[in-house]
């Protein structure tokens, strides 16, 4: 009983300990993230003071850096969700201390990607027409446009994994209103909606769980196909493909795994969370990323073997232009990140540890942010018209804003951890008990 | 409500007439009030053009040969640009025009992506004219402003008038009584537009021509734009 009650006791002080104070470290690294992020901001301001014309995009490359990046950070989102929500309607009992961070990055990646479709607007100011608000006019959106689907799709998994991250979050805010004085101790308080702990309310919460993975999972699946929709539906080459929306999602898991990998290092290490944040973990994340790897390489040799063969000429402009010159580069660094690399280090079980899993990591991001730009600028270059040809290089205003969403992601991480317990604490007492 | 007959407007270009000379373009900038760009954003290939010239190259120098095609928003029937359209800023109206709403059009740009002849036209800030060319602005037509996308309309606002001159004179509107400025500027007279429904119509007859073809017609988007060329 007694040891019992310490063992519960180390583990509340393990979790909560990171919530103390902040180290220079720690302070030094959020300032270059709010730095980084603020020059994005600014970099959004003086867009929508001069309009689209700083810039790279022209005729015929409308959609560029923006919509990639829209691309990829929804991607990301896809960590939280199929890792924290398979897991656990699976009863995977290793998920426990990987949920919470998983689910912090699809919200948090969600906030950024869900900026792109405002950011790309020309007249960002009347975003709101893209929204079904009642009005005088009966001016409705065009509900046959991917983009109000896109729309649609992304406000609901943002409310959903909301829900999702918020529920697990409860008791733990019960626990920090007990151990917290003041101000904090009150909002926590407040967050925790009257939690006691009652057995009616462990219920509850349990069949609350379930049920928002199963929806969010079903979402979460249904938000990438939509985004895969915007490029499938239109008759663009390259992009009215069927594949696309299995080959979005399937890539969308791939980055996101690849994202927690690295959020997770980075936890144990600067968190000192050794002990709860295991190799057992990473290796099984590991093998979750080399499977989605080999996935990832089927896809992708499916739909370029596809239109290589059936040499429509259309396409084949397109797929030509993929592989040749900066595309065909980029084509080449896009297969060896997120193939070549992780299949070797993850594939070969001597290799297979905590720092190349996080390189693998690393390489992923690389290799899929590589894959949307791929998807995105090579159709739009080379347009049916052979004449009306053009190219693309992205402004300082578009690197800026991209340079930006990664230091606003690092940056949301770092005031979450300092915010809430990054690895759900009851989860670990509820073992205990059981 | 009796339903009313509404023309169908067309336009048929005579590819082995034109002589590549631009006269087009240049009138159509002059009646559209489409806004000049500086040399610098042109490099970038940000100009506007609601018509351009498409040169394509035959043979290998120095036994090469020029082709050139004029082309301009095909107005097409099965239009890939409108349903994309979040805000239904641009819709097919009842004389067959694919029409282009400035005000409401947000600037997403997926219209431009679907549009297989790459002829609508992006405002990436607002436009400018140096003086004095601010003086010739055409009144009829509406100044765009930066962020909304444009397009060639058939010169929709010549349409109009001439509607309305012939309904005042009460007169039917003849063929050959709307000329966009395009098919009013060119020397070599390789342009014809009117209504297609009426058999009888200039473009009818060059639209049935032996000669006539569609741009990308395996598309299936249905132009309104015929080119006449040998060997088709």
């Amino acid at each position: 009983m007694t040891s019992e009650a310490a063992a519960e006791e180390r583990i509340r002080q393990d979790l909560l300990r990171p919530l103390r104070g902040a180290g220079a470290g720690y302070l030094a690294a959020a300032a270059l993230c709010l730095v980084v992020a603020a020059a994005g901001a600014v970099a959004w301001a003086i867009q929508i003071d001069r309009g689209m014309v700083v810039t790279g995009l022209a005729r015929p490359v409308y959609w560029g850096f923006y919509i990639v990046n829209f691309v990829f950070w929804i991607g990301i989102s896809h960590a939280g969700t199929l890792i924290s929500a398979i897991l656990r309607l699976t009863d995977a009992g290793w998920r426990k201390p990987v949920t919470r961070a998983a689910e912090a990055i699809t919200l948090f990646a969600l906030m950024i990607g869900g900026m792109f479709p405002l950011i790309h607007l020309g007249r960002v100011e009347l975003f709101y027409w893209l929204l079904p608000y009642p009005n005088e006019r009966l001016l409705w959106p065009n509900f046959r446009s991917p983009l109000v689907w896109d729309m649609t799709a992304i406000l609901t998994y943002v409310t959903g994994s909301f829900f999702y991250l918020y529920l697990p979050l409860i008791p733990d805010f019960a626990l920090l209103a007990r151990r917290t004085t003041g101000l904090r101790s009150k909002i926590c308080g407040l967050l925790s909606l009257g939690w006691s702990g009652a057995d009616y309310q462990w219920r509850a919460l349990e069949r609350a769980n379930k049920l928002m993975a199963v929806i969010i999972l079903a979402v979460a699946v249904s938000v990438h196909s939509v985004v895969a929709f915007d490029f499938s539906m239109s008759l663009a080459p390259m992009w009215h493909s069927t594949i696309f929306a299995p080959y979005f999602v399937a890539g969308a898991i791939f980055s996101g795994i690849a994202a927690l990998v690295i959020v997770m290092a980075a936890i144990r290490k600067f968190l000192r969370l050794e002990a709860y944040l295991r190799p057992l973990h990473f290796d099984n994340l590991g093998k979750l990323l080399l499977l989605m790897s080999v996935v990832w390489l089927y896809f992708t040799a499916s739909e370029h073997l596809t239109v290589w063969y059936g040499n429509n000429p259309l396409e084949i402009n397109v797929f030509q232009a993929r592989e040749h010159g900066g595309f065909g580069l980029a084509s080449a660094v896009m297969v060896v990140c997120n193939f070549l690399i992780p299949f070797i280090l993850l594939g070969v079980r001597r290799l297979r540890a905590i720092p190349t899993i996080v390189c693998s990591g690393f390489s992923v991001l690389v290799g899929m942010w590589l894959e949307r730009f791929l998807i995105v600028l090579p159709t739009l270059a080379n347009p049916p018209l052979q004449a009306a040809a053009g190219a693309y290089w992205p402004s300082a205003v578009e690197w800026a804003i991209t340079a930006a969403t990664f230091a606003s992601m690092a940056l949301f991480y770092l005031l979450f951890v300092k915010a809430v317990p990054i690895i759900a604490v009851w989860e670990y007492e509820h073992e205990a008990d059981g | 409500m009796t339903e009313e007959k509404h023309p169908q407007w067309a336009m048929a270009i005579d590819l082995d007439r034109c002589t590549g000379c631009e006269g087009c373009v240049v009138a159509c900038h002059a009646e559209n009030n489409v806004p000049l760009t500086s040399p610098d954003e042109a490099e970038k290939g940000r100009m506007k053009h609601w018509i351009r010239i498409d040169r394509y190259y035959e043979g290998d120098f120095p036994d090469i040969k020029v082709k050139y095609r004029p082309v301009m928003c095909q107005q097409c029937d099965d239009a890939p640009c409108e349903p994309v359209c979040p805000v239904y800023a641009t819709y097919q109206n009842e004389e067959g025009l694919n029409v282009q709403v400035y005000n409401r059009c947000v600037g997403t740009r997926y219209c431009a992506n679907n549009c297989p002849y790459t002829v609508r036209y992006f405002n990436y800030e607002d436009p400018f004219w140096p003086e004095p060319l601010e003086l010739q602005h055409n009144p009829d037509v509406s100044i765009r402003p930066g962020g909304v996308m444009e397009k060639c309309t058939f010169c929709l606002q010549r349409i109009q008038r001439a509607k309305l001159e012939s309904e005042e004179n009460g007169r039917e509107l003849a063929d050959g009584g709307v000329q966009p400025a395009c098919v009013q500027g060119c020397q070599a007279e390789a342009m014809a537009f009117g209504d297609i429904s009426d058999p009888e119509s200039k473009v009818s007859r060059w639209a049935g021509s032996g000669r006539s073809t569609q741009l990308l017609d395996e598309l299936g988007t249905k132009p309104r734009v015929f080119y006449l060329e040998k060997g088709a």
